[in-house]
């Protein structure tokens, strides 16, 4: 049984679960040191079926389903890294990650420093994540910034099915260790993925619509509210600037500061609560690198300092375009 | 098998594993004694070091040698070996110098070897229990790679993975233990009951025996004498045999006692009874095993020997220890990451020429 999608064409129209299951399958083919981990990846595919006929391909020994324990799926993959493998780790929600933390943070992360450079982590952590998906507690965080502020670790996002594309298969070819999050609300809507091209670095931030008046930055699923917020501005006369972050850690700055450059006026954008955030640490280097440039303080959008509402209120809580323009609005006051 | 005393008194739960001494030499019984008189000379040496500011800690093995060398001679050339922080003669007999088990603690690496280059014994690990599951990740991968159960004794491998009774408690040994089962992995827990977790008696630790624990999860479970040398040996190899024949993990409780401080900065006269103390050095796996040996005749030479041999050895790791000398600073950033990443790069050049600056000013 083969139910992957047939990337011998040269592009295809998918949503981004079937994108990352082209983009894992291609990696497994690539390498046979590939080998998924996770909690019901097996026949049924993941809960998102993102693994979805990956274990009939490749068979059991490349596809493992996993007991259903975080801190075993991540500490023995450590131990599968270390004998020359290179796992991909099914986090089956951002909430479930936690039992799996110390593993990643005080093992994972470290295990190349600890050795001195005597060994690679090529191990991917996929993790599905945020809101919008009206569920229930635990299942629509955005933890990124706990494993960006953690050294060893690289974190990326893709916010569309072609990055979920490459930018997995990229991830894999690492061989440090990449937590993978995957904004579960952009799994199902279908964008143009082209095969067999990549050429583009895993951390690579993307201007994905050009502007002048302000930049606004977001990463995941922030995208394409910030994409909806730049069509509502437009109407109004007011052109937005906007940047995919794409990865989170290492942030790449260079698309970033020369649309602050251009515009003077940067907003930063996330579902995540704003303390201590990617956002902040945006606004922060900003600062010190471009103040003289900035027209406007450097503004956030976030979700709040609380922990992720019941489903029932989450509009109020995440970031929508109207949040975003209201923080333009703020910044063009300047 | 060795009653206190010194006397080859094996009980009838030893029986299976009887044929397992048949392996032994006289010389291989040398050698078990000779490298448990030597670590605990190294070991009281490594705490003088410590007493004397040479190092940041140390964790003493005092007491538990017999666990560690008896069950350090079942493995084989291409097995692996996953210490948790103690195992320090084990590290040994793998064919690492101890002097490297110092470099960690005495602050200049949060490593200090390799392991593939020194009888594949990996780093300690100080988070208590994490190794469990690297140990266990990677004897999946001696299944995946085909690298055991072929049957060819000679090439087949296997993991051992060191851990104790406090760290039988965390979820990771426990995930372990379900991972193995689950996976059938060619894999030996070696928990050794010093009974105190710092200042935690095991009992506070478990109601049931420790190795009672294994059936639990699917697997055998052994309690031994972790006091003696011989019966570490025997269960320890066959165990690891049956892990290479591909009969899945297995693990061996060992009864022993950790006579010294947790680590340096411990004080035991707070929280333990002198009479148990007392009662677990008679016991001593050194002092036992000598009274086997010359049951059998040893020369008093030999022991002499080995004495002066294991003075001499700690005064050479003293004078060794003495002379590791700090990295460059540059270790701060070099390694974090395999490939290029541009914060860190940036912050590395940036402390160079920060301490560049001061130099500067001098001139």
């Amino acid at each position: 049984m083969n139910t992957g999608t047939d990337t011998s064409v040269a592009s295809a129209s998918l949503p981004m679960t079937k994108a990352l299951n082209a983009g894992l399958r291609q990696a497994m083919q690539n390498d046979p040191k590939v080998l998924l981990m996770g909690e019901d990846i097996g026949p049924l595919g993941g809960v998102f079926r993102v693994t979805e006929g990956l274990i009939a391909e490749f068979g059991d020994k490349r596809v493992l389903d996993t007991p259903l324990a975080e801190s075993g799926i991540i500490g023995t993959a450590i131990g599968l890294a270390m004998r020359g493998f290179r796992p991909v780790c099914e986090i089956q929600f951002d909430g479930f990650v936690f039992p799996g933390f110390d593993q990643i943070t005080s093992q994972l992360a470290r295990m190349r420093n600890r050795h001195e450079g005597g060994l690679i982590m090529p191990v991917v952590i996929r993790i599905p994540y945020g809101g919008h998906i009206g569920s229930i507690e635990h299942h629509q965080e955005s933890p990124e910034a706990y494993f960006a502020h953690t050294p060893g670790l690289r974190v990326v996002s893709p916010s569309n099915p072609h990055d979920a594309y490459w930018m997995m298969q990229e991830a894999i070819k690492s061989d440090d260790p990449v937590i993978f999050f995957e904004p579960k609300s952009r799994y199902w809507p279908k964008g143009e993925v082209r095969f067999g091209e990549s050429g583009t670095p895993l951390h690579a931030s993307r201007v994905v619509r050009a502007g002048t008046d302000v930049t606004v930055v977001g990463h995941g699923a922030m995208v394409s509210v910030l994409l909806q917020a730049a069509e509502l501005a437009a109407a109004e006369g007011i052109s937005l600037e906007v940047i995919d972050l794409r990865s989170i850690s290492p942030i790449d700055y260079g698309p970033i500061l020369g649309s602050v450059l251009k515009t003077g006026r940067l907003v930063v954008t996330q579902e995540a609560p704003g303390f201590v955030s990617v956002g902040s640490e945006i606004a922060a280097t900003v600062a010190e690198r471009a103040f003289y440039t900035l027209e406007a303080p450097v503004l956030r959008v976030s979700g709040f300092d609380t922990p992720f509402p019941p489903a029932a209120v989450e509009t109020h809580f995440l970031p929508s375009p109207d949040r975003v323009l209201e923080a333009v609005d703020r910044a063009l006051a300047y | 098998m060795i009653s206190p005393n010194g006397a080859f008194e094996p009980n009838a739960a030893a029986e299976e594993f009887l044929p397992y001494l048949d392996r032994l030499t006289e010389a291989d019984h040398r050698r078990f004694y000779r490298d448990m008189v030597v670590v605990r000379k190294f070991d009281t040496e490594a705490a003088n070091l410590q007493r004397q500011g040479q190092l940041a800690l140390w964790v003493p093995s005092h007491g538990q040698e017999a666990a560690q060398v008896g069950s350090a001679y079942a493995t084989r050339a291409q097995d692996h070996v996953f210490p948790s922080y103690r195992e320090h003669v084990v590290g040994m007999i793998r064919g690492l110098d101890v002097v490297d088990i110092l470099r960690m603690l005495r602050g200049v690496t949060l490593g200090g070897w390799v392991p593939e280059e020194h009888g594949n014994f990996h780093l300690y690990t100080l988070v208590l229990a994490s190794q469990t599951l690297h140990s266990t990740g990677y004897a999946m991968g001696m299944q995946l790679d085909g690298s055991t159960a072929t049957g060819n004794p000679e090439t087949d491998q296997a993991v051992i993975v060191y851990y104790g009774d406090g760290a039988s408690s965390q979820g990771d040994a426990n995930e372990a233990l379900v991972f193995a089962a689950s996976y059938q992995t060619p894999q030996v827990f070696f928990l050794q009951n010093n009974h105190w977790a710092i200042s935690v008696p095991v009992a506070r630790q478990s109601r049931t025996p420790l190795y009672l624990r294994a059936g639990g999860f699917g697997m055998p479970g052994t309690q031994i004498d972790g006091n003696d040398v011989l019966a570490s040996f025997a269960v320890t190899a066959k165990s690891m045999d049956d892990a290479r024949a591909g009969q899945g993990p297995s693990l061996i409780e060992a009864l022993t006692y950790r006579v010294g401080a947790h680590t340096t900065a411990d004080d035991p006269t707070k929280y333990r009874d002198p009479e148990e103390l007392a009662y677990w050095v008679a016991r001593d796996p050194i002092v036992r095993f000598r009274s086997y040996l010359q049951g059998r005749g040893i020369e008093q030479e030999f022991l002499d020997a080995v004495d002066e041999e294991a003075a001499d050895f700690a005064a050479d790791a003293r004078r060794r220890a003495l002379e590791i000398t700090g990295p460059e600073q540059s270790v701060i950033f070099d390694n974090v990451y395999a490939e290029p990443h541009p914060l860190v790069a940036e912050q590395k050049a940036w402390l160079k020429r920060y301490e560049a600056s001061f130099d500067e000013g001098k001139n």
